[in-house]
C-alpha cells in the first residue's frame, strides 16, 4: 500500500492555484480514498455470524476450490471508506441540481421512512395474496392518482424506468395493432427527442424515421401530416418537449395520427411541468410513461432505481402487461398468468419478474398524498415559475432561441451562439461546477447548437436561484470575452477534467492487482 | 406547503421579473379549453408529515411481515440479514440524492463505488468484466439473450426448464416482437436438471444456451458439460443466479465455461420489498464487452495524472446511438448497487463464505428433517439454501393452510406454473441463516398436519 494509491504524487508540479501540497494528497476536508481493493483483505470482515453447525455438504460435488478475491473491512473502514466516497460526490442535498429533463427535486424524507415500514420493506413478492393485502393497495391508490392526474383509463405499473415503460408503450401498440391485423413497421420520432424513444422503437423491432421541428422547437405539424399512412404504427412525441415547450397542437397531432389509424405514444419525461394543470387523456395520447423518479421524487440513488408506470387509454388498456392489482370488493387481488385468461386474454406478457417497483411506489404515493391535488397544482407552477425566472434573468448574456416566442414550461434553454471562438457549452459547464453547482444538461436536445437545458424544479427557493443566475451571468461573460481560463475548469473540484478518450481506448472496468491506467 | 420554498410574496416578484400578469400566462401554450381550473376535483388535498405518516403506517400494517414468522419463501427473492451500516451508507445524502455521473469531476463517489460494484460482481461470477447493473434478474436475463444473438448473429435460444418461470415469462414475451426462437419447457419433479436435453438441442442455429445456476428447484448442476457443448457449435452459455450468495461456496459459472452471467443481486445487501427495487447483475468476457448492455464505468486519469473514472464505452448507448444502441435502458439500479457492494464489503470473502456455508448447513438441517415426515420426498440430490419437496396433497392450498397456522412456508409450484398437473404438489422451500430454530420447529409441525 502506497501512501497515496491515487497516481498522483506529491512532488508532481503544484496546481493552478500554487497552493501546497500535502503528503496524503488529502487537501482538509477534501479527503482522497484508495480503491477497497487496496485497502481491504479477504480476511478481513465486517459481520459477525453464528458458529457453523456440523453437517455434510449437499452440493453435488461442486465446491469452490479457488478463492474469489473478495476484500472485506470492518464495520468502522467499511462506514469510512463509503463515507469519503459520497463526499466526492454533488447532490441535490447539497445545491441546485438543474439537469434539463431530469427533474431533480428535493426529495422528502418522510418518503424514505415509509418505505423502511417493516409492512413494506420486509415482504415477499411470492406471499399468498392475503397476507400481501396492504402492498396490493398501495399499488392500486397509486395507480387510482395516476389515472386522476392523467386523465387516462388504465395504468401498467410493471415497468421499472422510464425505458423500460416506453417499451411497454409501444409493446401495447404493436400487440394492438397486430390483434387487428395491421402489420406496420414505422415508429415516426422528432429528431428533439430522447435517445431513448428511437431506441425504444427499435428495440420493439420497428423501424424509426424522424420528423423535424419548426423555427419555433415545436413538432412540424406539417412534415407530420405528410408522412402519416398505412405504414406508421406510432409518433413517439415528448410533452412538454425536450426544448421546454408545450406543443400547443398536441390535440390536432392526436387526431392527424389517430385518422392515420396509428398511435400516439408520449413521453411523460416533462410531466413535472403539467401535473394538476392538463391531464393527458385530454390531449389524445395512447399511452405516456411517468417517470416515478422525476416528478413523484423517488430518489435518483446515483442513476436508477427508476419506476416507470404506463397509462393507457380505453384501445390499448385490453394488452397491458401482467401482472396488475384488481380490486374486488373490499379485496385487492393481483391478476397474474393464470387468472388473466378470464378477462385479460389480449395481454401482451410479463415484463418483469415479480410485480414492479414497490419501494418506489410507497415513495410516491406518500409523496402524492403529502402534496395531495392543489399541492401537485402549486408543484408544476412554481417549477414554470422558477424556469421563467431562470430565462428572463439570463436570456440577455446568453442566446435563448425560443425565448422570443413566449414563456418555457418546467425548463429553459440555451445555446452557445456569442461565445468566443475555441469555448463552448463544455466550458461554461465546467465552470459551474467550481462555482458550487452541478450543471446543466449539455448538448441536448440536438436541435439547438450547444444547448444548455436548465430545469430548476419547484422545490429550488428564489435565493437559490438568484445565486445560479449570478454565477452563470458571471461565466457567460467570460465565454464571451474569450477567458482561456474557463478550459481548465474545474480547478476546485476531487478531480480535474477526465480523461474520457484513454477510458474508451483502453477501458479498465474492474480492478487488476498489476494493472495502472495509462501504464 | 412544506416542500415548496417559494412564498406568495417571491412568487408576485418573479412573476413581475419575468414580465407576466399571472401564472396562467406563462401557461399559455395549454389551450385554454384543456388547461384546469382549480385543483383536480375528488382528490384530496395536502397533508401533513403526520397524517400521511399514519395513512401509509395503516397500510403497511395489512401485509404479513416476512420477519414476524417463521419464513421459507424464495424463488428469486432472499431474505438474508443485511447490517444496519448498510441502509446507513446508502442513505447517504450525496449518494441517495444524486444523478448519473454524467458529470464525473464531481461524481467521482457513484462512479469509484460502481467500479467496486462491477470488480465484485465479475469476481464473484468468475468473468472479465461487470457492468453497472441493469433493472433485475429477469431483464438481465433478457439482455443477455439479445447480446447472444448479437455475438453470435443467432437468434435461437435454448432455456433450461431450471430457469424462474417469470424470467423465461419476460423472454417469452419478449422474444414474440423481436423474432428470436426460444425453446423451454416445465421442469420436472426428479433429483436431474435438464443438462442432457439442453445438450441434445443445441444445434449449429443456436445462438445461446440458458442454464440456473442453482435452479427454480434449487438443484446445482454442473455447467462445464453444457458450455463445452456450446462451445462446440458456436454458441453461448449464458447463465442466470437468481442467489448470489450460494456463489460464495460453490463453482463460480463463469469458471464452468460461461460467458454471459447474469443474475438477481436483491439477496446481497437489498431487502425484499415485494419485489422491488431489485439490481440485476451482468458480467461477460472481456473480448464481448462492446456488445454488452447497460452504463460501465472505467478508470482513467485526469488533467494533472490522477487516477479517476468516469462511464464509457457509451458509443453504445441509447443517448448516442439511438436507435442503433445495444439495449433502450437508461436507468439502471445504482442505488440498490451500491447496497449490494457496501454489503460485500462488510462481508469480504471470509465473511460471504461464512453466511453461505450458514445457509447450507441450515437448509441441510431443515431438508433432513422434513425427509422424516411421512409422506413427504425431498426431489433434490444436491442443493444450496433451497430445496423442492413432494408432498402427498396440492401444496398451493397447503401454502394458504400454513399462514393459517403463522407460516409463510415455502413457495407453491401451483403458484409459479398454474395448471401444470405434474407439479401441483411441489413446494420449494429457501432456508437462510435468518431462520431459527424455534422457525423449524414451527415449519415442521406445520407441514406434519397440513399433510395429514
Amino acid at each position: 500500500m502506497t501512501v497515496n494509491p491515487s497516481g498522483w504524487r506529491p512532488s508532481s508540479p503544484a496546481n493552478a492555484q500554487g497552493e501546497a501540497n500535502t503528503v496524503t494528497g488529502n487537501r482538509a476536508l477534501m479527503l482522497e480514498e484508495p480503491l477497497l481493493f487496496e485497502i481491504g483483505s479477504t480476511e478481513q470482515t465486517g459481520v459477525d455470524f453464528a458458529d457453523l453447525p456440523k453437517v455434510a455438504t449437499r452440493l453435488g460435488g461442486l465446491e469452490r476450490s479457488h478463492p474469489i478475491g473478495l476484500p472485506g473491512l470492518s464495520e468502522p473502514e467499511a462506514v469510512r471508506h463509503y463515507t469519503r466516497l459520497s463526499r466526492q460526490n454533488y447532490a441535490i442535498d447539497l445545491g441546485l441540481f438543474p439537469l434539463g429533463s431530469c427533474t431533480m427535486k428535493h426529495n422528502p424524507r418522510l418518503n424514505e421512512k415509509v418505505a423502511r415500514m417493516p409492512g413494506f420493506a420486509d415482504v415477499h413478492p411470492l406471499q399468498p395474496q392475503e397476507t400481501v393485502q396492504g402492498a396490493l393497495q398501495v399499488i392500486n391508490e397509486l395507480a387510482f392518482w395516476l389515472l386522476e392526474l392523467t386523465g387516462m383509463p388504465a395504468v401498467a405499473m410493471s415497468p421499472k424506468a422510464g425505458a423500460h415503460g416506453e417499451l411497454c408503450g409501444i409493446l401495447c401498440i404493436r400487440a394492438a395493432l397486430e390483434a387487428r391485423g395491421d402489420k406496420r413497421e414505422i415508429v415516426l420520432v422528432p429528431e428533439s427527442a430522447h435517445g431513448t424513444n428511437p431506441a425504444t422503437a427499435a428495440f420493439a423491432g420497428y423501424q424509426v424515421e424522424s420528423i423535424p421541428a419548426d423555427s419555433r422547437g415545436r413538432v412540424d405539424l406539417d412534415a407530420l401530416k405528410s408522412r402519416l399512412g398505412p405504414d406508421v404504427a406510432a409518433v413517439m412525441i415528448t410533452n412538454p418537449n425536450t426544448c421546454g415547450l408545450f406543443e400547443p397542437e398536441m390535440k390536432a397531432i392526436s387526431d392527424a395520427v389517430h385518422a392515420a389509424g396509428a398511435f400516439v405514444y408520449c413521453d411523460g419525461a416533462n410531466f413535472n411541468a403539467i401535473v394538476g394543470k392538463v391531464r393527458p387523456g385530454d390531449l389524445g395520447i395512447d399511452a405516456m410513461h411517468i417517470n416515478l423518479h422525476k416528478t413523484f421524487s423517488t430518489p435518483h440513488g446515483g442513476g436508477g432505481p427508476g419506476s416507470g408506470p404506463v397509462v393507457l387509454s380505453k384501445a390499448l388498456a385490453p394488452y397491458a402487461p401482467l401482472p396488475f392489482v384488481e380490486k374486488d370488493g373490499d379485496q385487492f387481488r393481483l391478476v397474474e398468468e393464470e387468472t388473466a385468461g378470464e378477462h385479460h386474454s389480449g395481454t401482451f406478457g410479463r415484463m418483469v419478474a415479480f410485480h414492479g417497483q414497490m419501494g418506489m411506489f410507497t415513495r410516491a404515493l406518500t409523496y402524492i398524498l403529502s402534496h395531495g391535488a392543489d399541492g401537485l397544482k402549486q408543484v408544476a407552477e412554481d417549477a414554470v415559475l422558477n424556469a421563467n425566472y431562470i430565462l428572463r434573468s439570463l436570456e440577455d448574456v446568453l442566446d435563448a432561441p425560443f425565448a422570443k416566442s413566449g414563456p418555457c414550461m418546467h425548463e429553459a434553454i440555451f445555446s452557445d451562439r456569442g461565445f468566443a471562438g475555441g469555448i463552448s457549452t463544455i466550458d461554461l459547464a465546467k465552470a459551474l461546477i467550481d462555482e458550487g453547482f452541478h450543471p446543466m444538461t449539455m448538448y441536448f436536445p440536438l436541435v439547438v447548437h450547444g444547448a444548455m437545458l436548465v430545469e430548476p424544479t419547484e422545490t429550488e427557493s428564489r435565493a437559490s436561484l438568484d445565486q445560479f443566475i449570478l454565477a452563470v451571468r458571471s461565466i457567460a461573460g467570460r465565454a464571451k470575452a474569450g477567458d482561456e481560463s474557463l478550459k481548465a475548469a474545474p480547478i476546485y473540484a476531487p478531480r480535474r477534467r477526465l480523461d474520457e478518450t484513454l477510458a474508451a481506448r483502453k477501458p479498465v472496468l474492474t480492478y487488476r492487482e498489476t494493472e495502472t491506467a495509462g501504464s | 406547503m412544506r416542500y415548496l420554498p417559494l412564498s406568495d410574496a417571491d412568487r408576485s416578484e418573479m412573476l413581475r421579473v419575468i414580465g407576466a400578469g399571472s401564472i396562467d400566462e406563462l401557461f399559455r401554450d395549454v389551450p385554454a379549453e384543456l388547461r384546469l381550473k382549480g385543483p383536480i376535483k375528488g382528490l384530496p388535498m395536502h397533508a401533513s408529515e403526520m397524517a400521511v405518516e399514519r395513512h401509509m403506517a395503516k397500510l403497511s400494517r395489512k401485509n404479513l411481515v416476512a420477519g414476524d414468522v417463521p419464513f421459507f419463501l424464495g424463488c428469486g427473492a432472499y431474505r438474508h440479514h443485511v447490517p444496519a451500516s448498510v441502509d446507513h451508507i446508502i442513505q447517504r445524502g450525496e449518494f441517495l440524492t444524486s444523478y448519473t455521473p454524467y458529470q464525473p469531476e464531481i461524481a467521482q463517489g457513484t462512479l469509484q463505488l460502481l467500479f467496486e460494484f462491477q470488480t465484485q460482481v465479475a469476481r464473484l461470477f468468475g468473468c472479465e468484466v461487470a457492468n453497472a447493473s441493469m433493472y433485475d434478474g429477469s431483464t438481465a436475463m433478457w439482455e443477455a439473450i439479445l447480446m447472444a444473438h448479437r455475438v453470435t448473429r443467432r437468434t435461437k435460444t435454448v432455456i433450461s426448464s431450471g430457469v424462474h418461470p417469470h424470467y423465461v415469462s419476460v423472454a417469452t414475451t419478449m422474444a414474440k416482437f423481436t423474432g428470436d426462437a426460444l425453446e423451454t419447457a416445465n421442469p420436472q419433479l426428479t433429483a436431474e436438471t435438464d443438462a442432457d436435453r439442453l445438450i441434445a438441442a443445441i444445434d449449429g442455429e443456436t445462438s445461446a444456451v440458458v442454464v440456473q445456476y442453482p435452479d427454480i428447484l434449487g438443484r446445482i448442476t454442473d455447467l462445464t458439460p453444457i458450455a463445452d457443448a456450446a462451445h462446440a457449435a458456436g454458441a453461448l452459455l449464458i447463465a442466470v443466479v437468481t442467489e448470489p450468495v450460494a456463489l460464495g461456496l460453490i463453482k463460480s459459472p463463469g469458471e464452468m465455461g460461461a460467458d454471459i452471467v447474469v443474475g438477481e443481486g436483491q439477496s446481497i445487501g437489498v431487502g425484499l420489498q415485494f419485489g422491488g427495487p431489485y439490481v440485476g447483475l451482468f458480467a461477460c468476457r472481456e473480448k464481448h464487452v462492446r456488445q454488452m448492455p447497460g452504463r460501465l464505468a472505467g478508470e482513467t486519469v485526469d488533467a494533472e495524472g490522477k487516477r479517476g473514472f468516469v462511464l464509457t464505452l457509451s458509443t453504445r448507448e441509447q443517448h448516442i446511438r439511438r436507435e442503433k444502441a445495444t439495449s433502450n435502458i437508461c436507468t439502471s439500479s445504482v442505488l440498490c448497487a451500491m447496497a449490494f457492494t457496501a454489503h460485500m464489503t462488510l462481508l469480504g470473502e471470509k465473511g460471504l463464505r461464512q453466511l453461505a456455508s450458514l445457509n447450507h448447513a441450515r437448509a441441510c438441517e431443515v431438508a433432513e428433517r422434513l425427509a422424516r415426515i411421512p409422506g413427504i420426498e425431498i426431489v433434490n440430490d444436491s442443493f444450496f439454501n433451497e430445496f423442492t419437496v413432494k408432498l402427498p396433497v396440492e401444496a398451493r392450498p397447503a401454502v394458504h393452510a400454513m399462514v393459517e397456522r403463522g407460516v409463510l412456508g415455502g413457495v407453491s409450484l401451483g403458484r409459479l406454473y398454474p395448471g401444470v398437473d405434474a407439479l401441483e404438489n411441489g413446494l420449494v422451500l429457501a432456508v437462510t441463516e435468518t431462520v431459527s430454530d424455534e422457525d423449524i420447529d414451527a415449519l415442521d409441525a406445520a407441514l406434519k398436519e397440513v399433510v395429514r
